[in-house]
């Protein structure tokens, strides 16, 4: 799961191979080491692609475009706080893109962006699945609902003031 | 789960929209004033009253339950005090009263519910196997394993007429038929868990409220099919979900209900979680298989299906969330209780995730066969705002809405799809007079044209194509012709995809055109925006009489487009204004208009 830990350790070839080896080296598992890999490291560092292709004997193409296709894997570090905006229907209907320009205005960050001072990095998400705390967003893995342009502000200047630890 | 012994128990709704709401802070005041009580203190899962989140159940005896919402931790001391010590409930907090000693209420929104699918949610607590033991559970399977074959089980979900409630709606029976015929071994029993319809959240209060029941859903269809292999397939934005589908497997495994020979029998099924990584298209079941495979998540072509050659070319059966928490009700009440409920082709019930612009939104179950018009308004109480209602759009983006005027449509398979729209996974999001429907309908393109994997060229290019016509049509730049070309690329991309990612994303631009053509006419040849959502087409200005220079909307405004002296009347400059309307939103005079 791709989880709290944003350590922003140098990428090493033990802790690769611990988690190929962990998954058995197994070709059905190129997506769970990917998640493991980035859930350590905050992306996925290109080192590992190599270092995942040649211990499981799959290509580093193959590896690179599974590692492209899906939203959730990034070969850029992360900020600190991992903010997903959702941009669900319901949230869509309820002002999502007023809540994101506010996210912009108070970060100085769009969606893809890391905010200048490297404390957040935003995302637009397809849908969190809470459409009746419309409109939300999650930080790291709390959800916060019922947002407004103003309390959106509020929310990132408390999670900053925290430095670091999450909300 | 039960009061036992006359033990009070406080419940306290822990799915994502509560701990999103401030359940968790509920929960820590009570159990800190309850801590030297007798009380029984739990977490449940959805309560299925998202709109008031977060909810605090008190039953002081076995036969009631009272439920309150909107609770914050302020509440609790008079909650414990006044109800849970003297047995007197506060009326003005209730939502719901149940058992003989409840107030009259004015409608309740569980009235015209039947829960089938929910029977445990908002019940038990979601992280005890004994909870969900206590509650009937793996009872079904344990009928099967000692007393039905696996054609016995297969004719049992054929005769309760359950579709699939994925969105196709294909017979369960009938699929699990097809893979136990199938040659090959091992088979594998998949559960669709990638829940990527924006305004569905269906799968997720299931699995975070009742994993157990999807669990033993999967293990009566392994038995019926001869499968000894699962995999859930569970989308990685649903963390909770994922961690009590870990929690509930573990538990699973100790008590011998997973694993080999299962409650004495040679019977063995295990299984695995694999989560998703943020693809819509992998709800689709060839791209949802190669995803697990470890690919890029593209579909193929087929035939074959899945039951013929499926995950790593084995006979495969894939069903939702949804279907496989109906299967243990099935084989414990028979399918003569299952197929009463419904419409003739649509039987038994439908989870609904209720959202938008409602009243009371929230997760609802209903029978097949219910009119929108009864859902919106009795179970929704209707919009939440002042506006009139508007449409519901069914089915998310490879769904269509349908409008107010055919809100006695029947909430089935058939009925639904006659008029454009589809009964899909159980999104249902309501609109009022403030959605335009061109914006709408550019929403979900964006959204499909964005997850479109791209394999075959009208779902890549075709979709591209439509969404940069309506992007002229709401950027003021729409032209005689536009509505034609429209439904020309929508007919051509329905016709020409490979799969039903493709085949379906034209749907809500042409629902929204079949029965808003006039909204589109006017962003093209008036160029005006009715329900004044689309920028290029709004001005914002401040009604002067009205303004009491309070410079509010002036410290907000991201571009510095208001101005104007103290205490005075302000103005806004259109030439940098961006429309963004937070001006609007934050003005307390109401002195900001938009035409």
């Amino acid at each position: 799961m791709v989880t709290q830990t944003r350590a922003r350790e140098t990428p090493s070839f033990s802790v690769i191979d611990a988690i190929v080896h962990k998954h058995n080296a197994e070709r059905g598992a190129v997506i769970p080491i990917l998640q493991e890999v980035q859930a350590t490291y905050g992306y996925i560092p290109p080192i590992a692609i190599d270092r995942i292709a040649k211990i499981t004997g799959i290509t580093n193409g193959e590896i690179y475009g599974t590692a492209t296709f899906y939203n959730m894997f990034r070969l850029e570090p992360l900020g600190e706080n991992l903010v997903k905006v959702c941009h669900g229907t319901a949230c869509h209907l309820a002002g999502a893109e007023r809540i994101s320009e506010s996210i912009a205005i108070e970060v100085g960050a769009r969606a893809g962006e890391t905010s200048p001072d490297g404390k957040f990095t935003i995302e637009q998400v397809a849908c969190l699945g809470c459409c009746s705390s419309a409109p939300a967003l999650m930080i790291n893995e709390e959800i916060h609902g019922h947002l407004t342009p103003e309390s959106v502000r509020k929310v990132l200047k408390k999670c900053k003031r925290k430095d670091g630890d999450g909300v | 789960m039960k009061t036992l012994n006359g033990t009070k128990v406080v419940k306290v709704g822990l799915g994502s929209c509560g701990i999103a709401a401030g359940g968790r802070r509920v929960f820590d005041a009570l159990s800190a004033k309850l801590k030297d009580s007798e009380v029984d203190l739990q977490q449940t899962g959805c309560i299925g009253m998202c709109y008031k989140e977060p909810l605090v159940e008190v039953s002081l005896s076995e036969d009631e339950r009272f439920i309150y919402g909107d609770v914050t931790p302020e509440m609790v001391e008079r909650i414990v005090d006044e109800h849970v010590v003297k047995g007197q409930p506060i009326l003005e907090w209730l939502v719901v009263a149940e058992g003989d000693s409840a107030p009259l209420q004015e409608k309740s929104p569980m009235t015209g519910q039947q829960r089938i699918v929910l029977r445990h949610c908002g019940i038990i607590d979601p992280e005890s196997i004994d909870d969900y033991m206590a509650a009937d559970g793996y009872q079904a399977i344990e009928k099967v394993l000692k007393t039905m074959t696996p054609d016995d089980v297969i004719n049992e979900v054929k005769e309760a007429g359950l579709r699939g409630r994925g969105g196709a709606g294909f017979n369960t029976g009938m699929k699990w038929g097809f893979a136990r015929a199938a040659k090959g071994s091992p088979k594998y029993i998949i559960c669709n868990a990638d829940e990527g319809d924006p305004g569905a959240f269906m799968d997720r209060s299931v699995l975070e409220s009742d994993p157990h029941s999807v669990l033993e859903g999967m293990l009566i269809a392994a038995y019926a099919i001869g499968a000894s292999e699962g995999y859930i397939y569970c989308r990685a934005e649903y963390p909770l979900a994922v961690r009590r589908l870990k929690l509930a497997i573990s538990q699973a495994r100790k008590r011998g209900l997973l694993g080999k020979s299962i409650m004495g029998t040679d019977f063995d099924f295990d299984l695995k979680i694999r989560e998703g990584a943020g693809a819509f298209v992998c709800g689709e079941e060839t791209a949802l298989m190669m995803s697990i495979e470890g690919h890029r998540g593209m579909p193929r072509f087929r035939p074959p299906f899945p039951a013929q050659s499926g995950l790593w070319g084995k006979p495969t059966n894939i069903n939702n969330v949804e279907t496989f928490a109906n299967v243990a009700w099935i084989i414990l009440n028979g399918s003569a209780a299952y197929n009463k409920f419904g419409s003739e082709k649509s039987k038994g019930t439908k989870v609904f995730a209720l959202a938008g612009k409602v009243a009371r939104g929230g997760l609802v179950e209903v029978p097949m066969g219910m009119s929108i018009r009864d859902i919106v308004f009795d179970i929704g109480g209707g919009t939440s705002s002042d506006l009139a209602f508007k449409a519901v759009q069914m089915g998310g983006p490879s769904g269509g809405c349908v409008p107010a005027g055919l809100a006695d449509t029947q909430v089935d398979y058939d009925s639904l799809q006659a008029v454009g729209a589809i009964m899909g996974s159980g999104g249902m999001l309501v609109m009022d007079e403030s959605t335009c429907m061109v914006d709408l309908a550019k929403f979900f393109l964006n959204f499909t044209q964005d997850e479109s994997c791209g394999k075959c060229v009208p779902c890549r290019i075709g979709t591209k194509r439509m969404l940069e016509i309506l992007e002229r049509i709401t950027g003021g730049e729409g032209k005689e012709g536009d509505i034609e070309l429209l439904e020309n690329l929508a007919a051509s991309i329905k016709r020409a995809s490979l799969c039903g990612l493709g085949q379906t994303a034209p749907n809500p631009t042409l629902t929204t055109i079949k029965y808003f053509r006039e909204e589109y006419e006017a962003h093209i040849y008036d160029k005006k925006c009715p329900a004044k959502k689309c920028r290029a087409l709004i001005t914002y200005e401040v009604i002067q009489d009205a303004c009491t220079g309070c410079m509010l909307c002036e410290k907000y405004c991201p571009t510095g487009a208001i101005s104007g002296p103290k205490k005075k009347p302000h103005t806004i400059d259109d030439a940098k204004c961006v429309r963004c309307g937070l001006c609007m939103n934050v003005c307390k005079q109401k002195a900001i208009t938009v035409y």
